[in-house]
């Protein structure tokens, strides 16, 4: 039977980190896209687009994210295609982080003051022109708080990946259990890795939402 | 015998020192207007009185009971020590009543019975009988600032600190409040109060204590000392606010 | 798309379905009222508490909001027993979700309890309340009710969290869901009418919680 040293465990769990980072980073950019794009649906009170992120939202935020990776994982092979664990991941966290951000922008955008709106299209600005150059700017500086504390979310989401087979920092740690029955050890690092990966980012969120309450 | 002594009481927050030796003396029945400038240290002494903020020399007893530090024994003061705030801080998830009856219950331990009694008659004195079942939120401010003195009395307090109580108030909403005032003094109620009303310290005042720089800096008989100021800042101060 | 839904299928397994769904039920009720008494007592312990007591349950809630769920619950039912402590699929799933509950509603009702003004603490004092009469009397009411929202979110995304004990063998709604998916291989009926369940248990939740806040917080 192969021998695993502390290290030999520790290196396997950083290498498989760099999975979990990556897919975040996917997640969450690609995510971030989406969630601008329906953001702009959202609150462009045109009926039918405001009831389909209506509806989008309330589905991604109210099932387990669980239930999407598996939907996607079965879905997407329904129509034919060789699905991967990895493309089933990518997406699912993709439409899932966007629903959150959506949410969580929209907020940012219902906390500038009505007259805002009411100056700007006495300018005769567009409704997008309106978004780009008043409101968003705006709903920009305080949405950066909870925008980085969502990124976190993110990064736990990922380990979901884990349970349809996406060889990430979670199911690197199950494995290497199974390997070497040190399920404290393992697990303890991976909990660990998490927490280097995670807490600076709550931190850092932490401190700029004090900076803004100071501000105002 | 005084029911409060303040000896040369000092007190920093930091490296700025606002209180600089502060002696007073108060009677039974006395009620003693505390005026200045803000920052002159006239709310902090208050509320060293009743153990809200700690002081670093000097000694301050309040109805036999040495305020000083750690070792105080804060809960058997402040049952005769009662505080009246700038801000009324009723608590807004209970009744007027309510707000009256919470301490006397779980404080004194008596029964509902007997504090819902004792809270309709302080309620009565303040005027807000028919009040007794209406949230803080339902109040004007001199309402809430009456419910809040009411809260006081139903402790039974031997001293009533008041701390600029009509500082927060609409102009046409503050001699509710001061009516109220002027009638526990004139039944012997001890006051401490903190005011910028000079016609109040005076008419009713029967103690007037000019606070400046952290100290002392002139009392007397409240209508003596307005009528003439022996410190060129009292008088200044007089002019100004007078 | 040549392949046909086949819903039928699932009927067979209706009771199983029934079953996860009471454990997911009872998991998410039980947890949340026990989380909900922990995060109360490290509220407490944060703001009225010593400091070093304040320190260690700091320390808690970092831990817990910043790993994942999946990751304590496998060190709970996987790495605990080397130490000794050998727990059961469902004990170690009820014990994970309150600590984890636990954790963020300490840190909501912190919040909750920094955000009363500090003047009904000092009216409280000036009364003879002492510290911990204060904070029960009037600091806690106010508290919860200022955060009742925040809160309730919360009980729903943990609610929605809680698919992940399946991969334990808790017997949980997503259990369910796994197990019928391996008998008859319908996987995507299975997950769609799974999905749809706790779609539907999380707005029923919503509503729920909220006609309470209205029932708790009727006054004013």
């Amino acid at each position: 039977m192969l021998q695993f040293s502390f290290w030999d465990i520790l290196s396997n769990l950083l290498i498989a980190t760099q999975w979990t980072i990556v897919l975040s980073l996917i997640a969450f950019f690609c995510g971030g896209i989406v969630g601008l794009v329906l953001l702009f649906m959202r609150t462009s009170r045109i009926a039918p687009l405001e009831w389909f992120t209506k509806i989008y939202i309330e589905f991604f935020q109210g099932t387990p994210l669980l239930m999407q990776l598996f939907l996607f994982f079965f879905g997407i092979a329904l129509f034919g295609v060789e699905v991967s664990p990895w493309m089933a991941a990518t997406l699912a966290l993709t439409f899932w982080t966007s629903a959150f951000l959506t949410e969580i922008w929209r907020g940012c955008v219902e906390a500038i003051p009505k007259g805002q709106w009411e100056a700007s299209s006495s300018l005769a600005l567009s409704y997008i022109e309106q978004m780009r150059y008043v409101i968003l700017p705006q709903a920009s500086r305080i949405a950066v708080a909870p925008t980085v504390g969502f990124s976190v979310q993110v990064i736990k989401g990922t380990a979901l990946a884990s349970i349809i087979g996406f060889v990430e920092l979670t199911k690197a740690g199950t494995m290497l259990n199974n390997a070497t029955f040190r399920p404290f050890l393992v697990y303890s690092l991976v909990a660990l890795i998490y927490f280097c990966l995670c807490f600076p980012l709550s931190w850092w969120a932490k401190k700029i939402e004090g900076r803004l309450n100071v501000a105002r | 015998m005084s029911l409060v002594s303040i000896r040369d009481v000092r007190k920093s927050f930091g490296p700025n020192e606002v209180l600089k030796g502060v002696s007073l003396d108060i009677a039974k029945g006395d009620a003693v207007a505390i005026i200045g400038r803000s920052g002159s240290g006239k709310s902090t002494l208050l509320r060293c009185i009743n153990g809200l903020e700690t002081y670093q020399s000097g000694s301050i007893v309040a109805d036999g009971i040495e305020v000083a530090g750690a070792n105080t024994n804060l809960r058997e003061l402040r049952r005769h020590v009662g505080m009246v705030f700038q801000q009324f801080n009723l608590f807004p998830h209970l009744t007027a009543a309510e707000n009256v009856m919470l301490a006397p219950t779980v404080v004194n331990k008596v029964s509902k019975a007997e504090a819902r009694a004792t809270a309709a008659e302080v309620l009565a004195k303040v005027g807000l009988s028919e009040k007794m079942d209406a949230y803080p939120s339902e109040l004007s401010g001199g309402q809430q600032q009456r419910v809040a003195i009411a809260r006081s009395l139903a402790m039974r307090p031997k001293v009533l600190l008041c701390d600029e109580i009509t500082s927060a108030l609409d102009p046409e909403l503050v001699n509710e409040v001061l009516r109220v005032v002027e009638q526990l003094a004139r039944e012997g109620m001890t006051l401490i109060l903190v005011t910028h009303e000079m016609r109040f310290a005076r008419d009713v005042g029967t103690k007037l204590v000019f606070m400046h720089h952290g100290k002392v800096h002139e009392e007397g008989a409240p209508k003596e000392v307005f009528a003439a100021p022996r410190t060129p800042e009292l008088q200044q101060f007089v002019g100004q606010v007078g | 798309m040549s392949y046909k839904l086949q819903f039928a299928e699932l009927l067979p397994y209706w009771n199983v379905l029934l079953y996860g769904l009471v454990f997911t039920i009872v998991l998410t009720i039980v947890s949340t009222v026990v989380g909900i008494a922990v995060g109360t007592a490290g509220a407490a312990a944060r703001t009225f508490g010593p400091g070093w007591l304040g320190r260690i349950v700091a320390v808690y809630v970092e831990l817990i909001r910043n790993t994942p769920f999946i990751v304590q619950l496998f060190f709970i039912f996987f790495g605990l027993p080397a130490l000794g402590l050998k727990l059961s699929e469902t004990t170690a799933a009820f014990l994970a979700m309150v600590i984890n509950l636990g954790a963020y509603s300490t840190e909501i009702i912190r919040a909750g309890i920094e955000a009363v003004p500090k003047g009904h603490i000092e009216a409280g004092l000036s009364l003879a309340m002492s510290k911990w009469e204060v904070l029960r009397h009037i600091v806690l009411n106010q508290a919860f009710r200022k955060i009742y929202p925040a809160l309730s979110s919360q009980i729903i995304i943990v609610m929605l969290g809680s698919a992940v004990v399946s991969q334990i063998s808790a017997e949980d709604l997503t259990y369910a869901a796994n197990y019928i998916a391996s008998r008859n291989f319908r996987n995507f009926e299975v997950y769609l009418l799974v999905a749809l369940a706790y779609l539907l248990l999380a707005m029923l939740t919503r509503s729920l919680l909220r006609a309470l806040g209205r029932v708790i917080f009727k006054a004013r």
